[in-house]
């Protein structure tokens, strides 16, 4: 296969016998892989359809390893990725076939839990659900919690700046977190952010979250913990279409409320969850809406009776509230298990990611039906109803020739589509490789050009992911999509307030 | 084009002063030309620049061009049901939301609700070269390109004139009442702590010396619990002392006297020592202080707590105002700031000397 990287982003020369002894200086044994075989599990992430091998692979244990291999690189001039648990949805951590691939993954230690400050210092390795597991014993948990949370990194969480089904109430990884400490390309320590609640000088630990590995790579995360809510109740309401549901969403919202969640699921997506894990979904539905209320015991009660009242108001066809523990967690199991579901449904699915004002929901799903139509794909769609982020699931055949290359071609028109209604081509997975062109599509040649000399402030080398996240002029140029200029979206006739 | 939508003619205006290397000082409402360091340059009038460009309110979304005044948008919020959840202050008539969002300051209700930077969802920024470009948008997830956003927010106007700005808007509590306990400081702060701990819905905690003030926001349910919990004495005016104290209207801020310092530290870290009288909000994560100790004094116990100073009012504003920052993290600044504003045009100095 091809290489996705464009030409313009190869242009390093590569001395690989060198290379190879230099890192070995601080890399021995397996920290250090050269061979394909050992190196093939790093080609790809959770993006399989991009795959591209390394020079060589590193995966150090100690920040001085992490230093010596950025070193090297700087003096060297060739590329560096960083790569946590390779769970990124958008090729982000897909090796550069000129450089080296550096492994977070043996910095696994939760360094410190602050139970009475309400803090945890962790290594960048450390897996998601891990934080909240070990802060549970004293009634506390870290709040963001991306469906990958049994995998993906606390590191890559910062570079992404993940979400998850909480962050409605609770936030994004943005704002979770109170410090990061980071190796700069050329081989300095700084740390941003502080434990105080804000830092002097720019905010550079909100540029640095979901950077995506281009502005330094994070060797130590400071985040927050909250307290978990003494009461939670999970309803489970079904709608006979979709549009009623996003009406039933606003409703809520407009009311006053903010779910702890509030997640949707279409026809196929429930088909698909309930064939899966049996989690007794409404199959006839076409659209469930799934919500989660939290506080003290009293709060819930009266904030459950409101929203069952304003979901009976808005049209809901049934609604059920979890009756026990088992029952929340059975309302939730069918949505969390929504991805491999569809997997199982079809031999591959391509997950995408926009985010639009919930008000076009209605037209993005009728326009998604057609395009879906022209395309001869099925789409199934899992959505967090309450911030507007989208995850349509196009069922492809990757064994069939072309057809991956037309769900790609498929997935950026949807993402096309979302921008076309005033949102945006990522709501939480990231730009990587996947939807570079598309940002073409969002940003005006001078949003990219800040981008890319905010990049340079941090990395004058250029050195860190390159041929990612911010598409040149050149690129866009050819993309065809120069039609957004001075910050105009395209399509000015379509409504958006 | 409406008549207060003033965007190409303030590109146009930062483009002419970069040609000519002229530097410009941003000014929104005034209300805030005493924050941050002296910076001389001509003005450049952003409050004609008005008007909320969006309202959806079931989306919790705002957008308003940056001269428009804090009062009118919380009037629009307010007729919503709905609030900013930082709290902006407002240190005079006609605050206006793009001087709230350069100087990034948030109320009382910021360790429960978030700061500034945590709401704001998109921004519409001049850079130093009198380009106009977009960052963000109108959804609440958002990761498609750096978070410029954010960067520009508590700037003070030296990445660039942040001309518009979409942000989170929450609904009003239900509920809100505010206590007063003659409870000491850290004794008080660690009971609020666990009361929240505890499902109850603290919106405000400060300590003026002589009492605890505590500000609960949510159900009525849940407000009613937390007053069970809490005793003390319950205020007659639930707002009356937390917009006075986010607007710097009480005795300690207004009487005369020396400098007031801002010091953000770290949860349960230690109050700053430091001669003359200081007031605690955040819960212990906010000290005000009225002192005339040396500002390298100042600077040094902020940082032995893990936090940092601001020299808020009164004092040298030609010395360093901001805690001075460690040197690789001072390099990024300047080279963040060379990304933004390559001629140095846009309140050069206001922050630090030569940013
Ligand atoms: C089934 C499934 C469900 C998912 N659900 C969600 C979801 O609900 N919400 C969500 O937000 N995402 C979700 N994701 C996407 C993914 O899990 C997140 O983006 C996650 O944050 C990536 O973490 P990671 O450790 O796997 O990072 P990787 O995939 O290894 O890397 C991701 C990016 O981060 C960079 N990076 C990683 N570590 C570092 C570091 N230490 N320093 C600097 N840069 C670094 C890489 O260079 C790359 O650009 C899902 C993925 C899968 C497969």
């Amino acid at each position: 296969m091809a290489s996705v990287y464009r030409t313009e982003d190869c242009q390093y020369t590569v001395d690989r016998e060198a290379l190879v002894q230099r890192l070995a200086e601080a890399l021995q044994g397996d920290s250090l892989l050269v061979d394909d075989e050992a190196m093939r599990p790093y080609e790809c992430d959770g993006l399989a359809g991009y795959r591209q091998m390394p020079q060589v692979v590193t995966i150090p244990e100690t920040i001085e390893q992490v230093r010596h291999v950025l070193r090297v690189c700087h003096d060297m001039n060739l590329p560096v990725v960083a790569r946590g648990a390779g769970t990124s949805l958008s090729a982000g951590a897909l090796p550069h076939p000129q450089g080296v691939l550096l492994s977070l993954a043996r910095f696994n230690k939760i360094l410190e839990i602050d139970h009475e400050r309400r803090m945890a210092r962790l290594q960048p390795g450390v897996r998601n659900l891990a934080i909240s597991e070990a802060a549970a014993p004293y009634g506390l948990y870290y709040a963001p919690d991306p469906s990958s949370q049994i995998t993906c990194s606390i590191g890559g969480n910062v570079a992404e700046n993940a979400g998850g089904v909480h962050c409605l109430k609770y936030g994004l990884t943005v704002h979770n977190i109170l410090e990061v400490t980071m190796i700069t390309m050329a081989g300095e320590e700084v740390t941003l952010g502080s434990e105080a609640l804000d830092s002097a000088g720019y905010d550079l630990l909100a540029a640095v979250t979901g950077s995506e590995g281009m502005l330094g790579v994070i060797v130590e995360i400071k985040v927050k913990l909250l307290p978990q809510p003494p009461a939670k109740d999970v309803l489970l309401a079904s709608f006979a279409d979709v549009e009623t549901a996003g009406n039933a969403v606003a409703g809520i919202i407009g009311a006053g409320i903010v779910p702890g969640g509030l997640e949707m699921m279409d026809k196929l997506a429930i088909q698909a969850a309930e064939d899966f894990v049996q989690a007794g979904y409404p199959t006839d539905a076409a659209a469930i809406l799934i919500c989660e209320l939290d506080g003290s015991p009293d709060d819930v009660r009266a904030q459950r009776e409101r929203v069952c009242q304003l979901l009976d108001e808005y049209g809901a066809a049934e609604i059920r509230v979890a009756g026990d523990e088992d029952e929340k967690a059975r309302f939730w199991a069918g949505r969390k298990a929504a991805f491999p579901a569809v997997g199982r449904i079809s031999p591959d699915y391509y997950c995408i990611d926009g985010t639009i004002p919930r008000k076009h929901l209605a037209y993005v799903l009728q326009r998604m039906q057609e395009l879906s139509d022209e395309y001869g794909l099925r789409v199934a769609n899992v959505f967090h109803a309450g911030d507007g982020n989208l995850h349509p699931l196009v069922l492809y055949d990757g064994n069939v020739p072309g057809e991956f290359e037309r769900t790609e071609e498929l997935g950026g028109r949807i993402l096309e589509l979302c921008v076309e209604v005033g949102g945006t081509v990522t709501g939480e997975h990231g730009v990587g490789m996947e939807k570079i062109n598309q940002m073409c599509v969002q940003f005006g040649s001078p949003d990219l050009e800040q981008f890319r000399a905010l990049k340079y402030a941090f990395d004058p080398s250029g050195l860190l992911n390159p041929g990612k996240a911010i598409p040149t002029l050149n690129r866009c140029a050819e993309f065809g999509a120069m039609h957004v200029h001075h910050g105009e979206l395209p399509h000015p006739d379509i409504p958006r307030y | 084009m409406s008549e207060h939508d003033q965007a190409e003619d303030l590109a146009q205006r930062i483009a002419e002063a970069a040609r000519e290397g002229t530097p410009l000082r941003l000014q929104g409402g005034g209300t805030r030309g005493f924050l941050g360091r002296e910076t001389g340059g001509t003005p450049l009038e952003l409050s004609g620049h008005r008007g909320i460009v969006n309202y959806e309110p079931t989306e919790l979304i705002l957008t308003a061009r940056a001269g428009t005044p804090l009062d009118e948008i919380e009037a629009a919020l307010a007729e919503q049901g709905q609030m900013m959840p930082f709290e902006p202050p407002r240190f005079g008539d006609g605050t206006t939301l793009g001087g709230a969002i350069a100087t990034g300051l948030s109320g009382p209700r910021r360790p429960w609700a978030g700061a500034a930077r945590d709401l704001v969802l998109g921004t519409r920024v001049v850079n130093g070269k009198g380009e106009y470009m977009r960052f963000g948008g109108e959804v609440m997830k958002n990761v498609a390109g750096y978070d410029v956003s954010r960067l520009v927010t508590g700037s003070y106007g030296t990445l660039g004139a942040i001309l518009e700005v979409s942000m989170k808007v929450l609904p009003l509590p239900e509920a809100e009442a505010s206590l007063t306990l003659a409870t000491g400081e850290d004794e008080g702060f660690r009971a609020v702590e666990a009361s929240y701990r505890d499902g109850v819905p603290v919106s405000g905690a400060a300590h003026d010396g002589s009492a605890l003030h505590v500000r609960l926001s949510g159900t009525r349910l849940a407000v009613d619990a937390g007053l069970q919990r809490l005793g003390g004495d319950r205020d007659e005016d639930p707002a009356a002392f937390w917009h006075a104290l986010r607007d710097h209207r009480l005795a300690f801020f207004t009487a005369d006297g020396p400098p007031l310092w801002r010091l953000s530290v770290p949860m349960l870290k230690g109050v700053p020592e430091l001669p003359g009288e200081r007031l605690a909000d955040w819960n212990g994560q906010l000290h005000w202080v009225r002192t005339d100790a040396p500002a390298a004094d100042v600077f040094r116990e902020a940082a032995r707590l893990g936090g940092h100073a601001t020299l808020f009012r009164g004092g040298d504003g030609h010395d360093e105002v901001f805690q001075p920052l460690p040197a690789p993290i001072r390099r990024l600044h300047e080279q963040v700031k060379a990304a933004f504003d390559p001629d140095g045009i846009l309140n050069p100095g206001r922050l630090y000397a030569g940013l």
